[in-house]
């Protein structure tokens, strides 16, 4: 059974349509790669999921849920956990106060946290501004795993990362699937690296899920039509 | 082998303990210390001297002291810009007022579905003023905490100004010429009328407040308030209710601010309707701007600093007013972080 359904989703920004017809479903355990060229609805979706975003039409199921009338908030309380784009620590608080501010009981709490993460546990008590970019969105990844997700959600988590902390990064989604029976939503433009954690794919193009299935079953002809530059 | 310790080393080592301590210890604690020291020195040497005035002048200090430390919670932790604040101040005030003149005058504040009597202990008073000053806010908070910006600083200045006329065409209670208490109500063990009684009951009560302020900045729902000020969105992906946060600093700020009209009102032994005034709540706003916004003890030092101003200014002219107003611009212009920003540097947060 699947954790996470979206079905005919579609949404708007103010007048213009952003999705026409999503259909996603995620089941616990798995991870699944959200693809797509730039402003074809990645994003958008992200945020239709988080509540972030109200969308028009279609419905939004979680656990059985529709989470169509839940505010933000209850949404992320009952568990999804989003790792947004460009990361948005709260710059002024501590490594430790970003944490403690988005905790709620569970497995995952500062020790595990640091587990996880031991760059952060090093820097915990300087102000997320003056972290590295690899460092905040370990932070940013962390502060998701405090509220004690069900479904973890990464917009982008690699972008604009050196090569070495991009592997970190990636590492510890594989140490997430593998130790933990949290489900993953991955937005990221590497098909190598999705490859090798992903179990299925969405691709989105113009708004809409034209392609989903088993990630192995991707082949050059789909990427190049969907993702192809 | 064991290593005996050098009696002759000792001091040095002391020293050099003591001196890593003043380098290690952040300018802000520094400022915090001397502040609360210099508060609690100077009627501790008028006591000695025999000046009950300034006595009185400085538990003035610490009581605006407490309005604005109240203030502070909503405006400088949850960005909420209060201008109706004189509300809490005002309720206090007459809570004090009204449940004293009940006592003095041997009646019954209500015969009716059940006696409720006046009372003369300042416990008694206090917990009234936080409890209804907390119930109020409430009220205030989740009408105005609906919009922001401007509209929130005109509603809660509307709720103010409207208290402000009950107040004023309320006979009862004195209506215009406020409500005259003769003695000044009562704390077990101690001699309230003496002034320098009452100061150290307000300087324990600032102590508390801040203590209180301190640990709620640090806690979970004081750091989820602080990130709700940067970025309410993100806050909701955290599973944050903003609006909730809002409510919660809104009502422990009235309280607190209520609890200081409370004082204030024992300190004067009077309650008029200026305390609920749109310039009590200006003021109040000044005590936290001067000091530092968002900075525990920014009000302390704004209103130590506002009284000490209002002191020597007073003399030079009945309009002194100009020269604080020429003050308050420079601060703003100069010193955005108030005193506490000029003396320890910015904090970040405050931009």
């Amino acid at each position: 059974m699947s954790l996470l359904k979206l079905s005919h989703i579609s949404a708007f920004y103010g007048a213009s349509q952003a999705l026409f017809d999503v259909h996603l479903s995620l089941a616990d355990g798995q991870v699944l790669a959200l693809m797509g060229r730039n402003g074809m609805g990645k994003s958008t979706t992200v945020k239709v999921i988080c509540r972030l975003l109200k969308h028009r039409g279609g419905t939004l199921m979680f656990d059985g849920q529709d989470l169509g009338r839940r505010p933000a908030y209850q949404a992320a309380r009952l568990g999804i956990g989003l790792v947004p784009e460009g990361r948005r620590c709260f710059s002024s608080l501590s490594v430790r106060e970003n944490l403690i501010a988005a905790a709620r009981p569970g497995d995952w709490n500062l020790a595990s946290v640091a587990a996880l993460f031991p760059r952060l546990d090093e820097r915990k008590d300087q102000r997320a501004a003056s972290l590295s970019g690899g460092e905040q969105q370990m932070l940013a990844i962390a502060r998701a795993l405090m509220t004690n997700p069900r479904v973890l959600i990464l917009d982008e988590a690699t972008e604009g990362l050196a090569p070495v902390v991009r592997q970190e990064i990636w590492a510890a989604i594989a140490r997430l699937k593998a130790e933990t029976g949290m489900a993953i939503l991955v937005i990221d433009k590497s098909i190598r690296e999705l490859s090798a954690v992903a179990d299925t794919a969405v691709i989105l193009d113009k708004g809409r899920s034209v392609w989903s299935g088993d990630f192995a079953d991707l082949n050059a002809d789909i990427t190049d039509r969907y993702l192809g530059v | 082998m064991k290593i005996q310790p050098d009696a002759a080393q000792f001091p040095l080592a002391f020293k050099t303990v003591v001196l890593a301590g003043f380098k290690a210890a952040k300018p802000e604690v520094l400022l915090n210390a001397a502040l609360m020291l210099a508060l609690l020195a100077v009627p501790l040497w008028a006591w000695f001297a025999d000046e009950p005035f300034l006595i009185t002048l400085t538990t003035r200090a610490v009581i605006f002291a407490i309005a604005g430390v109240g203030l502070n919670f909503a405006l400088g932790f949850g960005g909420l810009v209060s201008l109706g604040h004189a509300a809490f101040f005002g309720l206090g005030g007459y809570v004090m007022g009204v449940l004293a003149y009940h006592a003095q005058t041997y009646t019954a504040l209500l015969d009716w579905p059940f006696v409720i009597e006046g009372s003369r202990s300042m416990l008694v008073i206090w917990l009234v003023a936080i409890l209804l000053s907390a119930l109020l806010a409430l009220g205030i908070g989740a009408l105005s905490l609906r919009t922001s910006g401007v509209y929130f600083i005109m509603i809660t200045l509307a709720f103010a100004q409207m208290l402000y006329y009950f107040a004023i065409s309320w006979p009862a209670y004195g209506g215009e010429d406020g409500l005259s208490i003769y003695v000044r109500n009562s704390f077990p063990g101690l001699n309230t009328m003496a002034p320098i009684q009452f100061f150290a009951i307000c300087f324990v009560l600032l102590i508390l407040v801040l203590l209180l302020v301190k640990f709620l900045a640090r806690s979970a729902f004081g750091l989820a308030l602080g990130a709700a000020r940067q970025n309410e969105e993100r806050v909701q992906a955290v599973g944050q209710m903003p609006y909730r946060l809002y409510l919660i600093a809104f009502m422990i700020s009235g309280s607190i601010t209520g609890l200081a009209g409370a004082l204030f009102a024992d300190l004067n032994r009077f309650v008029s309707p200026t305390m609920f005034s749109w310039q009590t709540s200006g003021e109040i706003m000044v005590f936290v701007i001067l000091g530092g916004v968002g900075r525990v003890f920014g009000p302390v030092a704004g209103a130590a600093l506002f009284i000490l101003l209002e002191h020597s200014l007073g003399g030079l002219s009945d309009y002194w007013h100009v020269y604080l107003g020429a003050i308050l611009l420079g601060v703003v212009l100069f010193a955005r972080g108030g005193l506490y920003g000029m003396l320890t540097g910015r904090e970040a947060a405050h931009d």
